[in-house]
């Protein structure tokens, strides 16, 4: 069964192209990726498919780059947006009140290409 | 010559294709004023038989139709076509999860504004399908009481993306020794707040209830329409 961190990888191939193109078609080296622990990517997977969906693209050979983005939410007894203790235990860091209100930790996002220098 | 690459900040959302064409579904949905509900579990937790129970309940009040993904076999479509309701099955091949495109591919030539409720079953796995948008409005997550009590833990995620529980095979709930409390404070633990449903699509036990919670989230999601007569 293929894994939907391959579609995902897909995409980043043709995001991280469409940007190289933008800035005048430089080889890029890396990709950094911002990826949330709510985002239902696992990272080893991203990673191997990843190297799978460059290849015969402008970005063979280049690395990714991930971040781990941990699981943010408000908390409605703080009034203030504070970590929650775990994905298997949403509760808020601070003072412990259960939390859903999620306000980082899904997120996917391409943060930054590294390019060669001009 | 050898020159240090430099690093060009940039920001792009690696969903935003695929979560471009569940807002497109979404718009579609919300003009055909058609209520649609996406199911995802495990494979085995009794989506199909849920589904066969209420597109055949529903079907005698409401207009209802369903979209079954699997990665391969008609089985669930005919299945369910039993029912009476109209029913498209999705064989996604090798794809571990359904995605708006196939689900929009597979309405194509469907006319939405002849439906109150489209059901979506998405393809057994607890994994994959949390990424992928299908422009629901309501999303359940099923697990049978013969699951085990701790998959919420397990699979965080999934619970996380969707909006209610559902345990299925309550009939089955003594024989397998199932610890409610505990399944009921797993959910809690990864989604406070999330509100669970308990039935047996076999005995019927919760179906009122489950039929009912479809209903009234139709009344919320899609407003009724201004009759003629209100304009005076």
């Amino acid at each position: 069964m293929i894994v939907h961190e391959l579609s995902i990888a897909l995409s980043i191939v043709e995001a991280a192209e469409e940007e190289s193109n933008r800035l005048g078609g430089r080889r890029i080296r890396a990709v950094h990726l911002r990826v949330g622990r709510l985002s239902g990517v696992v990272r080893r997977a991203l990673e191997a498919s990843y190297e799978m969906a460059c290849e015969e693209t402008a970005l063979a050979g280049s690395r990714l780059v991930i971040e781990d983005v941990p699981v943010v939410a408000h908390c409605a007894l703080c009034d203030a947006n504070a970590p929650v203790r775990s994905i298997q235990d949403m509760r808020c860091e601070v003072c412990g009140a259960p939390v859903s209100d999620i306000v980082e930790g899904r997120e996917l996002l391409v943060t930054g290409l590294e390019i060669e220098g001009c | 010559m050898l020159t240090e690459p430099r690093l060009v900040e940039v920001r792009r959302n690696i969903l935003k294709q695929s979560d471009a064409g569940a807002r497109a579904l979404r718009a579609r949905f919300r003009e055909a004023r058609v209520c649609v509900a996406s199911v995802v579990s495990s494979p085995g937790s009794g989506k199909t038989a849920l589904f066969e129970h209420t597109l055949t309940r529903l079907g005698t009040t409401h207009r209802v139709a369903a979209l079954v993904g699997d990665l391969a076999t008609e089985n669930d479509a005919i299945r369910l076509a039993r029912s009476n309701a109209p029913v498209k099955q999705i064989t996604t091949g090798t794809l571990c999860h359904l995605e708006a495109a196939m689900v929009a591919t597979a309405l194509e030539d469907w006319d939405l504004r002849t439906l109150d409720f489209l059901l979506i079953e998405n393809v057994g796995n607890l994994v994959c399908p949390s990424s992928f948008d299908l422009g629901e409005s309501l999303r359940l997550v099923l697990i049978s009481v013969t699951e085990g009590e701790d998959k919420p833990l397990k699979y965080p995620t999934i619970f996380n993306t969707a909006d209610l529980a559902v345990v299925t095979k309550m009939d089955l709930a003594e024989a397998v020794d199932f610890d409610e409390q505990a399944l009921t404070r797993n959910i809690q633990a990864v989604r406070p707040g999330m509100r669970v449903l308990k039935v047996s699509a076999k005995t019927g036990i919760g179906m009122d209830e489950f039929i009912a919670m479809l209903t009234s989230h139709r009344e919320e999601c899609v407003p009724p329409a201004s009759h003629p007569a209100d304009w005076r």
